[in-house]
Parts: C-alpha cells; sequence; structure tokens
C-alpha cells in the first residue's frame, strides 16, 4: 500500500516491477522486503536491463533517480524512475524529471553545454560543429524566455506545455 | 538609516584582490560551487539580505552593497579576472551579463533567487507543494481565492519572507514540512495520493511525508469522541475505497496485449504503436455495442425462437460464412428474424408452443404474474440508446485528446522541441534506435537548413511549376474517384437488375447464384486497395513544403474516396433497394440490406488480410532480391487506419438490420491485430519521416467522429423515420415507420395510465415538434459562439503574459548589472581611500 500511495502503479504491477529488480541480482535482493534491507544495485546491472540497455540517456536516467548520484539504485528508486517514466504520471512531474536528466552538470540549468552534450547524444556525434553550434543557438533564442543565456526549469516547462508529444515520448513501458 | 557603514572588511577585498591571478581555486566557474557553499551556509539568510536590499534600493544603493557583502566577506575570494576587464567597460556594456564578469557575492545573491531555487532543494519543493495543498484544500472548502491554481513552478516570495523572520534554516524547513503534513491530513483521501504522486520527491521522502500524515490522523481519530454513526461512515468509506482499488487492479490485469504492443513499440516507435491503439480502441466500442445488443435483443429472442419458416430448413454449406445467407438468414443474425409482438415468459410449460404463437399487441395468454417485453420497443430503443452512447463516448475521447494536443499559440520553439521531446524512450532494439538517431540528426539538419534558407524566395515560373504539379496530381486523384464511384453505380445497377431477372423468372436455388451476390464487395473491396496506390503515385511527384502537409493531403483524398464510395452504397441500398423491395423479388429487405454490409465487412477484411500477408511479403522479397535495396516497406499508418475507419463505418451503418455484427466485427479485428503484428515483425521497417503521434491520433478520433460515426447515424436515423419497413418480417412490419413503434407507446402509455399523460404530452409537443429543435440547436450556436471568444482572449492574455516576462527579464538584466555597477564602484572607491591613506 505504501508504495501504492507513492507512485502511479497498481500492486501487481509493483509485483512485476519488484520480481524484474530482483532478476538482476539475485543473490543480493532477499524476497523478503518488511524489514526494509539497505540494498543498493550497482549501475552496471541497472544499465544492463533491454529497457535502458541501447538507451543513449540510460546513464543520466539512472544518475538523476538514484539516492547517491552516481546510478546505484534500491528498490525506492527503482520504482520511482518507472512510476515517472509511467503514462499515468503527470506532464508537470515528467517535464521536472526530464529537465533533471538534459542538465548534464548538476546545476539546474540547461546551458549550451548541457545543450551540446545532449544534442551529441542524440544524434550519435554525427551532426557537425557548427551545426551543432547553430542548434545550440537557435534552441536558446527560442526557448529562453528571461534571456540570460541558460534554460531554467520555468523555461522548459514552458516549451513543453507546447509540444504534445512529450507525454508520449518520455514513456518507457515495463 | 542605522546602520554603520563598516570600512573595516574593505581591507579584506583589498588583501584578497591582490592576490595573484594564477590562484584558480579562488574562481568561482559555476554556481555550482556556491551551491554546495550556501546549502552549508543555509541559504535563506541570502534571502534575508534581498529583502532588505529590495528596501533599501529606494535610498541610496552604496550603503546597502557593504551590507550586502560583509556576510560574505570571510568568504570571497575575489574574482581576479575583474582587474584586467576593468578596462573593457564600454564593450560590456553590449552584454553585461558575461558570467565571468560577477563577483561571486553577486552571484551568491543570484544564486538564492526564487526562480532558481526550484528543484535544487528540498526545502524549495516542500515550500511549493505546501502553497499547492493550501489552494487546494482552500478550493475544497469552496472560499472564494482570488488566485488560481497556478501553474508556475515558482514558490510565492510569500512563503519564503514570511516564516524566516527569526528563524534558522534548518527550522524552517522542519516546520515547513509540518505545515506540508497538516495540509495533507486535511485533503481528502484521493486528493492526498494525487498529491503525494505527483510531488517530484524520491519514494523514501515520499514514504515519510505518507506515514507521518497517517500518523497524526490516525491519532487525532483514536483521541476524539466520534459518534458511532460517523464511524460507521467511516467504516463504510474504507470499505468502498478498498473495493474501488481491487476493481482497479482487477481491470489493469485485464490488459489486453501488453507484451506485443511493448515488442511493437519496442522495435518501431510511439507512431506506429499509434495503429495499434486505435484498433484496440475500436475492439472496446464493438465489445460495448456487442454487449448492449446481445443483452437486449439477441438473448430475448433467441430464448422464444419464433416459428420456422414455411419452406422448411436450408443445409448449411460452406458459402454461408461468404455470403450471410443461406441457412443464416432466418437466424438470429438478422432483422427479420425478431418478432413484433411482446414476448411473454410461458407461465405453465405446455402451452409454451401456445403462448409464442400469440398476437400481436399485449397480453394474450396467462393473466397471472408473467414477464413480457415488448420486442419492437426494445429494438427501437436498444439502437437509439446504443447510438447515443456511443456519441457521447466518441465526443468524450476527441475533446480530451483535443484539448492535449492543440496549441493555441502558434508554436515558434520547433527546433527546442525537436530536441528535447523527440527521443522516444519507448525504443529498445538497437537498430531501431540507430535508426532513430539517424533520423533526428536528419530531422535537425533539415531544420537548419530550412532556417537558414527561409528567405530563398521561389522565382515565379518555379511556383508556376509547382502549382501545374499539384493541380495535374489532384486532378489525377478527384477524376479516378468520380469515375470509380460511377462505376460502382452502373455495376450495382447491374446487379440490381440481375437480381431482378433472377427473381422473375423462377431458377432454382445454386450455390452460384449465391456466389454472384459477392462480385459487388469484391469490386468495392478492389477499389478500396488499388487506388490509394495509385494517390500514392500521384503524391511522389509532387513537392510540399513539410512532410506533415503530405500526409495530410494522402489522407484527404483517401478520405475522398472511401466517403463517396460509403455515399453510392448507401443510396443504392437506401434509395433504391429499400424503397421498391418488390422488384427485387425480396420479402425482407433489411435481410438483404444486412446480408450486405456482412459481405462487405467481410470482404473488405480478407482482402486487407491478403494485402498485408502477401502484398507485404513479396514486395519485400522483390526490392531484396531483384532490387537488392534494403529498404523494405513502410508501414503507412494513414492509410491502415482509414481502412480501420471504413470497416467502422460499416459495422455501424449494419447495427441495425444486423445485430450480431459487432460480434463478427469484434472477431474481425483480433485476427486483424495478429495480422498486421505479424507481418509488421517480418517485413517492414519504421518510418522514416517523422510522425506527429498525439496530433495524428486526435485527427483519426476526430475522422472517426465526424465523416465515419456521424454518417451511419445518419442513415440510420433516416431509416428509421422515413423508409417503410419490410411487411412480412422483423420486429417493425405493419408499421409506416420504424419511428412509430415508440410514438404508438408513448401514445398507449398515455391511454393506459393517465398519470402519465403528461410524458405523452411532453413527447407530442418537444420532440415532434421542429421548433424546439431549432430552438436546441440556437441555443448550442450560441454557447459554442462565445467559448471561441473566450479562446481567443486567452491567446491574447498568453501574448500579454510573454510579454511581461520579457520585460522582467530586462528588470533582473537591469537590476544585475546596477548591482554589479555599484559593487564596483565601491570596491574602486574604496581602493583609492586605502591607497590613498597609505600613501598619506
Amino acid at each position: 500500500v505504501l508504495f501504492y500511495d507513492c507512485t502511479y502503479f497498481t500492486r501487481k504491477e509493483i509485483l512485476r516491477l519488484f520480481y524484474r529488480y530482483r532478476d538482476l541480482a539475485p543473490q543480493l535482493v532477499p524476497l523478503d522486503y518488511t524489514n526494509q534491507p539497505d540494498v543498493k544495485l550497482p549501475y552496471e546491472l541497472i544499465g544492463s536491463m533491454p529497457e535502458l540497455k541501447d538507451n543513449p540517456f540510460r546513464q543520466r536516467i539512472a544518475e538523476v533517480f538514484s539516492e547517491d548520484g552516481e546510478g546505484n539504485m534500491t528498490l525506492d528508486d527503482f520504482l520511482d524512475m518507472f512510476s515517472v517514466l509511467s503514462e499515468m504520471a503527470p506532464r508537470d512531474l515528467k517535464a521536472y524529471y526530464a529537465f533533471k536528466i538534459y542538465d548534464f552538470n548538476n546545476d539546474d540549468f540547461i546551458c549550451k553545454s548541457d545543450l551540446e552534450k545532449t544534442l551529441n547524444k542524440l544524434t550519435r556525434n554525427e551532426l557537425t560543429e557548427d551545426e551543432v553550434r547553430m542548434v545550440c543557438e537557435k534552441v536558446m533564442d527560442e526557448a529562453d524566455l528571461d534571456n540570460d543565456g541558460r534554460l531554467s526549469l520555468e523555461d522548459f516547462q514552458h516549451m513543453i506545455v507546447r509540444a504534445p508529444d512529450f507525454l508520449s515520448t518520455f514513456h518507457i513501458r515495463i | 538609516m542605522a546602520r554603520n557603514v563598516n570600512f573595516d572588511p574593505n581591507h579584506h577585498y583589498m588583501e584578497a584582490g591582490l592576490e595573484s591571478p594564477m590562484d584558480e581555486e579562488g574562481v568561482h566557474n559555476s554556481f555550482h560551487e556556491l551551491i554546495e557553499e550556501q546549502t552549508q551556509n543555509g541559504g535563506l539568510s541570502e534571502a534575508l539580505e534581498l529583502q532588505q536590499l529590495q528596501r533599501d534600493f529606494d535610498e541610496e544603493g552604496r550603503d546597502s552593497v557593504a551590507f550586502l557583502s560583509s556576510p560574505g566577506r570571510e568568504r570571497w575570494r575575489g574574482r581576479q579576472g575583474q582587474r584586467e576587464d576593468i578596462s573593457e567597460d564600454d564593450e560590456d556594456q553590449l552584454d553585461p551579463l558575461i558570467a565571468e564578469r560577477w563577483s561571486s557575492a553577486t552571484l551568491r545573491i543570484l544564486s538564492s533567487m526564487p526562480s532558481r531555487t526550484i528543484g535544487r532543494s528540498r526545502g524549495a519543493i516542500i515550500s511549493q507543494y505546501y502553497n499547492r495543498t493550501m489552494q487546494l484544500r482552500r478550493r475544497r472548502q469552496s472560499r472564494p481565492s482570488i488566485r488560481d491554481f497556478s501553474r508556475s513552478a515558482r514558490p510565492s516570495i510569500r512563503g519564503y519572507g514570511v516564516e524566516t523572520d527569526g528563524m534558522e534554516a534548518d527550522n524552517v524547513e522542519v516546520s515547513k514540512r509540518d505545515h506540508l503534513v497538516n495540509n495533507l491530513q486535511n485533503l481528502s483521501v484521493s486528493d492526498r495520493v494525487r498529491m503525494l504522486r505527483a510531488m517530484p520527491l524520491s519514494v523514501a521522502e515520499k514514504s515519510d511525508l505518507r506515514r507521518l500524515a497517517l500518523q497524526k490522523e490516525r491519532r487525532s481519530f483514536s483521541h476524539s469522541q466520534i459518534p458511532c454513526c460517523s464511524r460507521l461512515k467511516y467504516y463504510i468509506i474504507i470499505a468502498v475505497r478498498q473495493s474501488w482499488y481491487s476493481w482497479l487492479s482487477f481491470l489493469h490485469s485485464l490488459q489486453l496485449w501488453q507484451v506485443a504492443l511493448k515488442t511493437v513499440s519496442g522495435r518501431f516507435g510511439t507512431g506506429v504503436l499509434s495503429y495499434f491503439l486505435f484498433l484496440k480502441t475500436l475492439l472496446f466500442f464493438n465489445l460495448f455495442l456487442f454487449l448492449v445488443t446481445g443483452a437486449f435483443l439477441v438473448l430475448p429472442q433467441a430464448v422464444h425462437p419464433p416459428p420456422p419458416p414455411p419452406q422448411g430448413q436450408v443445409n448449411f454449406s460452406g458459402l454461408e460464412l461468404l455470403t450471410g445467407g443461406g441457412c443464416f438468414s432466418h437466424s438470429v443474425m438478422y432483422h427479420g428474424y425478431y418478432s413484433n409482438f411482446t414476448l411473454h415468459k410461458s407461465c405453465t410449460d405446455d402451452d409454451r408452443l401456445h403462448n409464442l404463437s400469440a398476437s400481436n399487441g399485449t397480453g394474450a395468454g396467462c393473466a397471472s404474474k408473467h414477464l413480457s417485453y415488448n420486442m419492437p420497443l426494445a429494438y427501437f430503443f436498444t439502437i437509439g440508446m446504443a447510438f447515443f452512447i456511443t456519441c457521447i463516448i466518441l465526443v468524450y475521447s476527441m475533446s480530451k485528446s483535443f484539448g492535449q494536443s492543440f496549441r493555441i499559440d502558434k508554436s515558434h520553439s520547433i527546433l527546442a522541441m525537436k530536441v528535447f521531446c523527440s527521443w522516444d524512450f519507448k525504443v529498445i532494439k538497437k537498430t531501431s534506435v540507430k535508426l532513430m538517431s539517424d533520423n533526428i540528426c536528419t530531422q535537425i539538419k533539415e531544420l537548419l537548413a530550412e532556417v537558414n534558407h527561409k528567405h530563398d524566395k521561389k522565382t515565379v515560373s518555379q511556383r508556376l511549376w509547382r502549382l501545374v504539379v499539384h493541380s495535374l496530381a489532384w486532378s489525377i486523384c478527384i477524376g479516378s474517384t468520380i469515375a470509380c464511384v460511377v462505376a460502382i453505380y452502373y455495376f450495382s445497377d447491374y446487379m440490381h437488375e440481375d437480381l431482378r431477372s433472377r427473381a422473375s423468372s423462377p431458377t432454382k436455388y445454386t450455390l452460384l447464384s449465391e456466389a454472384r451476390l459477392l462480385a459487388l464487395p469484391v469490386v468495392v473491396s478492389l477499389i478500396n486497395l488499388l487506388l490509394p496506390g495509385l494517390f500514392n503515385a500521384a503524391a511522389w511527384m509532387e513537392e510540399y513544403d513539410s512532410p506533415s502537409v503530405r500526409t495530410y493531403v494522402a489522407i484527404s483524398r483517401n478520405l475522398m474516396l472511401k466517403v463517396s464510395v460509403l455515399g453510392i452504397l448507401s443510396y443504392h441500398w437506401l434509395g433504391r433497394v429499400a424503397v421498391e423491395p418488390q422488384n427485387l423479388g425480396l420479402q425482407c429487405w433489411e435481410n438483404f440490406v444486412g446480408q450486405e454490409l456482412y459481405r462487405f465487412l467481410l470482404m473488405d477484411f480478407i482482402f486487407t488480410g491478403l494485402d498485408t500477408l502477401f502484398g507485404e511479403f513479396l514486395w519485400r522479397l522483390f526490392s531484396e532480391k531483384v532490387l537488392r535495396r534494403s529498404r523494405r516497406p513502410v508501414f503507412d499508418i494513414a492509410r491502415n487506419v482509414l481502412e480501420l475507419i471504413y470497416g467502422q463505418t460499416l459495422a455501424w451503418l449494419g447495427v441495425l438490420f444486423t445485430p450480431l455484427l459487432p460480434a463478427i466485427q469484434i472477431l474481425k479485428l483480433l485476427l486483424l491485430f495478429y495480422i498486421k503484428k505479424g507481418s509488421l515483425m517480418m517485413n517492414c521497417q519504421a518510418p522514416r519521416k517523422p510522425y506527429r503521434a498525439s496530433q495524428m491520433t486526435t485527427i483519426f478520433i476526430t475522422l472517426l467522429c465526424f465523416p465515419s460515426f456521424l454518417g451511419a447515424s445518419v442513415a440510420v436515423t433516416y431509416t428509421m423515420w422515413s423508409i417503410t419497413p419490410s411487411s412480412s418480417c422483423g420486429p417493425f412490419r405493419g408499421l409506416k415507420t420504424m419511428f412509430q413503434a415508440g410514438k404508438s407507446w408513448v401514445a398507449q402509455l398515455g391511454k393506459d395510465n393517465p398519470n402519465l399523460s403528461l410524458l405523452a404530452w411532453v413527447h407530442s409537443y418537444l420532440v415532434e415538434n421542429p421548433l424546439f429543435l431549432f430552438l436546441a440547436a440556437g441555443i448550442f450556436l450560441i454557447v459554442i459562439y462565445f467559448h471561441t471568444q473566450v479562446v481567443d482572449g486567452q491567446r491574447k492574455i498568453i501574448t500579454l503574459l510573454q510579454e511581461q516576462i520579457q520585460n522582467e527579464g530586462e528588470d533582473k538584466k537591469f537590476l544585475i548589472t546596477r548591482l554589479q555597477s555599484i559593487h564596483e564602484q565601491k570596491r574602486t572607491s574604496n581602493r583609492r581611500l586605502t591607497s590613498q591613506d597609505t600613501a598619506c
């Protein structure tokens, strides 16, 4: 019931996710969670899940949702991650976490270097330097409302509101 | 102002300023380090300063600068870079916001601004949600609140300022938390759950909050003296809630095809997935229709079968499945089977047959308790209700998805959205991921090229050429559509004549004669299959501004074809067959029309299946072996969805004549799902063009509602309103129109029961009077006009607010540069002072 109230999953789905979590490392994760053991799965295991394996942002996703910021996730973090990425999470919540994922240097702003890194990960370094620079400038022009040279969370949310596809693309089926 | 301006700290400035520029560790490069410092220090002391700064700014700003820097003086590690840059003052006026030029004190102030603390600290999130729960509580208690529900992520300044007097940072956070927990308790359970889920905190923190909220509630629960009836109420509420949760989990466990959808989306992305989701939606519509007609029509009639027809039983032969005729014609599948009298449950078993051959109208048979079921009325009302409820569900889902995907202001941020919103996280397969990266790369390059070359005007001759090509393509499409429609008209006429001639001359019933009926459906399905290919070929030579325009044009051409085909067929059935059925020798025209629709549905399914299985398979082999290209056929989403809509229109047209048609449609959709999925996995590749899934889904639902459902309901209404039912079969035999069943029942009701005569009076004056309908339509139009005006007004407000945000940004820039310049002036003046001192 605890997880049910805090995530967007039903009881059955939470159980299913727990078994998925356990399957990653059966020897580390006990079946009995009533004593709330402190178990953390290292990032390598999380990153090897088929849903995340080929995603270029998997490391950032794991870092954002993990407690220690390194990608090592407890069961709570695991459930939180898939709850936000499920189809029932509201747009504001998803926008908040998407902002954190794209903010590579964790300074609560998406600055030019964050944008460049995002772009390179999206296109697997296929764009030339000039093109990357032009795209970053244009994106800043378009999205930076208060003209401080960086995207704050508000700018990002304002842009997301006008993109109806965001809800369907920022979604992982598990 | 009673504050002393303390010059002592400036010593530290001086000394720090004399440090060598090589001392890199002192330089703040980003907000990151400041944030770390600040979280150690407690972020709210700077906020306090900021307020005081705001207060003091009206007076001379200089003194406050000293105060400003005093708390920071023990930490200040000067920005050495500023020494060299002082000479470049003129240049900076152009762009004074370069971050490296700010002093760390300014940076510290900036980093504690409310808009920048969002998401950084838990305290900020908690205070934000405290405000939201407060607003929600106020709303729920229906106290008038001037503020409306704020969508922005800014916590209000009020939330910061009020509680900081005399409190330390930690205490503030703790008390904020207590306030939040208090608020959470006072919300209703569903609100609380919704709030908890939407908070961007980790699950551990959320569970803490929840535990605290429930703990307090339990404590207060047990301590207070609750009267026993409200305790009972609480128990009932808890029990209801538990059962609701278990019902929800049951529904979730019935998730159909979850694994299949996941594999499809993992390999092909959201666009192709939307086709399969649309299929699932149609399946649920048909399931609902089937349950309604099954429960109210099929079941009662199946339990009380009418007497068998005079010509005896026809043997079952395989062709029945295709033509729907033969032994199926006298079965519960068709309209003609249904009795037109009130069915009674037998009171004695011996008299069962006796009772069933009772006369028309009301109660013959046992006078004592019996269950009567007025079949014609049930038929009329069931079909009417089913359509009405389907209409409501359709309009509701259409407006919901329209609201999600409609953008009030024209989007300027195309590139930004492409960068942040185009990565489809559902795609899992490695090759598909690579393909998606390539697609996004291409799209970004195209967008860049478009942006850079936007000023490239086309020459007049180029534009003329484009116009000529477009008009040529459109004329090909329209011409071929008209040709096909005329062909269908004449062919149906020919079949009509054929039937008539065979009816007049007494020939034996042979398999071939039944099979001839399949000719029209086959022709129509072939047209539906081949003509879109022709349209694609015509579109291939055209040149469009953007890929979405291309998609829209393709959809509209396809739609035009399907609408005209369905139009001519409806004319043929309702305008020719229904009006003079005796020419065709038909006892029962409704049965005939029902069978025709069954045949059409079936042929559509067979041809789609064959086209999918063989067409795509053969094309893949062809392109691999002969053309030696690795390009597989692309799954054309728009065309497939339009085919689904066409099939659904046929089903809706046919429900009146064939109550079991939804069941056949359900079977067809189930099989189609597996066929399409199998072929997709084996033969196709992901689409290369960008596909705006949510916009397309909205368009498809709108298409389902407007041409498709509206057309079907208009046809059904026309049938019920003005066409004479056949006199020897069906539940409406003997009546002038089907609508009369309802009318006569209301009149009967009024006669039998004088209390209900009011209902009859209301019915005759409201429903039958056209004036009332005109008035209702007029009122709806006025309401719609009013709402469009409201939307226009909101659009204007949005532009005004955007301007305001820009102005605020300018204000912020101004304040920051003023701060900075004052700070520098202070520094230089102090340096001058001290150098004077030392000089003296």
